[in-house]
């Protein structure tokens, strides 16, 4: 039988890892964006299994920082954080309240499954913006302002936004 | 001293080859032809980079001498980096870093498709993280090969000048040294003349669609895999290191 002690400590992590911002989009938390793979107990204290979105992005090692923070102002001063590399992340991991967060922050969340990135001059995906709900959107660029985004513009309400892209 | 082992080599050589192309490519920064060129390239050398990082923090492990993925990346010379010749070349105009970069792309590719299968668990789970953003990388530059050689006179004749000046600087991808084939045997390398044919067929099919003609040159370079550089790999090593060789242990 698990030890009873020993799963609220765990689930007590988890609540404290819901106060952790991802340092780029700082709406969401690092639970919302998936990143956060594993947590349990180990003899020196607690692991903390975390998983990078892009190879190089900038954002794990303060993600890796403030978990440490976090938990150690929360009396968790022993917080190992392990990066693993496989299975390799995916949107398909955002939660669900982290896509009404970015949307809300103006951000459009990423859209069902990723376009075929092999596939030679593929359309653009349909995003609609996340001011208007209007589909009547253009891709500016394929690349934004961190590798996790592209650049859009509404022909409706001519907002410019950042779409989340799928991966 | 002790040579280094096979392994040690093989992991390096794909870390050197993906931290130079993105040393390369961060010249871009700034520099685009437009803005989304310039973020792209851009992007692409934060990957390349990031590849890099997991592979040196793997290959410093199994070193086991304490040295960490800095100072792999910062206090090696020339004749201690083995990544092949094609990636520290000059960066050229935009149609020959594109050129450069399909080549690179399409070994990339397929060398990471296969060691997504290597019964080494480090270099499998490195590799399925990085094919995810290769993918990316390999369709932008091909779409960029088609665009330019099919484009105007000018942008055809500049892509054909590059197809033709870089060709001879791709057999280095595929061409297995002692090293690959000891862990090939082993289960743990790619195998590079599978990989030469998947090779050899995307490039034809991407240079034919862009009208490009294929050089029939079979001569090819080689030494970068064994530590014998072209003088070009000097100036990116004095841009890169030369911090951490001035002010030894620097932080910010
Ligand atoms: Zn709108």
């Amino acid at each position: 039988m698990p030890d009873v002690k020993t799963k609220s400590r765990v689930s007590e992590i988890w609540e404290l890892l819901e106060t952790v911002h991802d340092p780029e989009v700082p709406v969401l938390t690092v639970v919302d964006l998936g990143v956060v793979r594993e947590v349990r107990e180990i003899e020196s204290g607690i692991e903390v299994v975390i998983t990078p979105t892009y190879s190089g992005c900038p954002a794990m090692n303060v993600i890796e920082i403030n978990i440490k923070m976090a938990l150690a102002t929360a009396g968790y001063p022993n917080v190992a954080v392990r990066t693993v590399l496989s299975p390799a992340w995916t949107t398909d991991w955002m939660s669900e309240a982290g896509k009404q967060k970015l949307k809300a922050y103006g951000i459009a969340p990423p859209r069902g499954a990723a376009v075929d990135k092999s596939l030679l001059f593929a359309e653009p995906k349909r995003v609609p913006c996340p001011r208007c709900d209007s589909f009547d959107t253009k891709m500016v660029s394929e690349f934004g302002s961190t590798a996790c985004k592209a650049h859009y513009q509404c022909n409706s309400c001519l907002e410019p936004f950042d779409y989340f892209k799928c991966l | 001293m002790n040579p280094p082992t096979p392994l040690f080599s093989y992991i390096l050589r794909q870390a050197d080859n993906v931290l130079i192309l993105g040393q390369r490519l961060s010249e871009w920064c700034g520099h685009g032809p437009i803005l989304e060129q310039d973020i792209a390239l851009t992007n692409f050398a934060l990957d390349l980079i990031g590849q890099a990082r997991s592979l040196y923090q793997y290959a410093a492990e199994v070193e086991g001498k304490g040295r960490s993925e800095d100072d792999l990346a910062y206090l090696r010379d020339g004749f201690d980096f083995y990544n092949v010749l094609l990636v520290e070349l000059p960066k050229g105009d935009f149609g020959h870093t594109m050129t450069r970069q399909f080549f690179f792309d399409a070994y990339n590719y397929y060398f990471y498709q296969q060691l997504q299968k290597s019964s080494d668990p480090t270099l499998a789970a490195i590799a399925e993280k990085s094919i995810k953003e290769v993918t990316y990388h390999l369709r932008y530059s091909s779409e960029w090969m088609i665009r330019l050689g099919d484009g105007t006179e000018e942008s055809h004749r500049r892509m054909q000048t590059a197809v033709d000046a870089l060709w001879a600087y791709t057999g280095e991808l595929y061409t297995p040294d002692a090293i690959d084939q000891e862990l090939l045997a082993a289960g743990i390398a790619v195998d590079l003349g599978r990989l030469q044919q998947h090779w050899q067929q995307r490039v034809r099919e991407i240079l034919t669609a862009a009208t490009l003609d294929i050089p029939t040159e079979t001569w090819m370079q080689k030494g970068g895999k064994q530590g014998r550089h072209t003088e070009h790999l000097g100036y990116v090593l004095a841009e890169m290191q030369y911090l951490q060789r001035t002010y030894p242990n620097s932080e910010w």
